[in-house]
């Protein structure tokens, strides 16, 4: 059977995408995989403590440009939506940084002067937390774009198990490179005002994807109704509610998990595990 | 001799826009006789690369020099390559601007600023 794929994401950052990602993988144990794709800022190791056995660098393909053969015709920063490559003067400069990897200036360059030259953006290492397979990514710091090394992680999905993706806050292209293509969305928010307008991007982004999904409250009892009345407006089950508890907070400060110090909770996730499974085989 | 200067206006009294990439105008004018030509600057609003491209459009109307509030990295590097001087840190209007280098009191810069 085909593991189910869960992303887990939210509009608004810092509403618990980690600690529901961590505390729903680590009762699945062998069964499950965890990927880190928040590779701007991946933390979910600090509550796994795996033990890294692979590391890999990630490099982007990026034009190089051998100025003896070039003719200076500027067909390759004609066909350039991006300015990675520019012809001015009596010299052709190239941007990597703003390069996007579309091999099209390689493609038109009719004197065969350039030629591709990988680019470091960042580095994935993979390892076990008792029996968990962990897998994440580094974005090299002072690197831009993100998603490709996003699309990288996302290779190392093991279908034969359910892959938990923790995926980067907010609703641009590293959220979509997170999201894309998963089984199901769990948006985590909190009843503010600034977690119901982020959810509400966040939802339309898993809308246009079209993939089902369910609503997670954290720090449930704080705030207003809102989110719930959002969530039946649209249709969106919410699937777990986290009260705003001091214990859970202080779990979380320590680097520990809920399910680990809570048993109940350990309960509670994997009914969760459990209701996406049945949502997601209805769909 | 042409110097492109970065612009909030389209005239010589107008203040002198402190970005290069995204200021609204770009004016070029010959100091010699101060005739210029005023264009609208179609980069400005570009999501990324608009310091390059407004490099390339002074470059194609034969600016030699530029001057400008700030000029960051990647914009110096494609005058640079088109063999045109930058006078960044600049303030006040076109025309004073253009006086002073006339006058020789305008260093080029030493490297770029801000991105």
């Amino acid at each position: 059977m085909k593991g189910m794929i869960i992303s887990v994401a939210s509009g608004k950052g810092g509403t618990g995408k980690t600690t529901i990602a961590t505390n729903l993988a680590v009762p699945l144990s062998e069964k499950a995989q965890l990927l880190d794709c928040d590779v701007e800022q991946p933390n979910a190791h600090l509550f796994l403590n795996p033990t890294f056995t692979h590391s890999v660098k990630v490099t982007v393909p990026v034009p190089h440009v051998d100025e003896k053969k070039c003719n200076l015709c500027g067909k390759c920063a004609e066909i350039c939506q991006f300015k990675a490559i520019v012809v001015i003067g009596k010299s052709v400069l190239t941007f990597p940084d703003m390069c996007h990897s579309c091999g099209g200036c390689v493609e038109v360059c009719p004197e065969k002067a350039i030629t591709e030259r990988g680019r470091e953006v960042g580095l994935i290492e993979r390892g076990y937390a008792d029996g968990l397979d962990f897998v994440h990514g580094r974005l090299r710091v002072g690197e831009a774009m993100s998603p490709p090394l996003i699309k990288k992680l996302r290779t190392y999905q093991d279908t034969s198990k359910a892959t938990i993706i923790d995926a980067p806050p907010g609703t641009s292209c590293p959220v979509i490179a997170a999201m894309k293509g998963t089984d199901f969305v769990l948006l985590v928010t909190e009843p503010t005002p600034f977690g119901l307008y982020d959810l509400k991007l966040a939802a339309g982004a898993v809308r246009i994807l079209g993939i089902p999904c369910g609503i997670i409250i954290n720090r449930s009892d704080l705030g207003d109704n809102r989110v719930k009345e959002f969530a039946d407006e649209e249709g969106i089950p919410v699937l777990l509610e986290i009260p705003f508890d001091r214990r859970i907070a202080e779990i979380y400060s320590r680097g520990e998990l809920i399910v680990e110090v809570m048993p109940e909770w350990k309960e509670r996730f994997l009914g969760l595990y459990e209701s996406i499974t049945r949502i997601a085989n209805r769909d | 001799m042409k110097v492109a200067v970065s612009s909030t206006g389209p005239d010589l009294d107008s203040q002198i826009d402190p970005r290069f990439g995204r200021c609204s105008y770009f004016i070029i004018i010959n100091p010699e006789d101060m005739a210029f030509e005023v264009y609208p600057n179609e980069n400005a609003s570009l999501g990324g690369g608009a310091g390059i491209q407004s490099a390339q459009f002074v470059a194609s109307k034969g600016a030699q020099v530029v001057i400008t509030g700030n000029c960051g990295p990647k914009a110096m590097k494609a005058l640079e390559a088109a063999g045109i001087k930058v006078i960044s840190n600049q303030t006040g209007t076109v025309r004073e601007a253009i006086e002073q280098f006339k006058e020789g009191r305008l260093e080029p810069a030493s490297g770029p600023g801000g991105p």
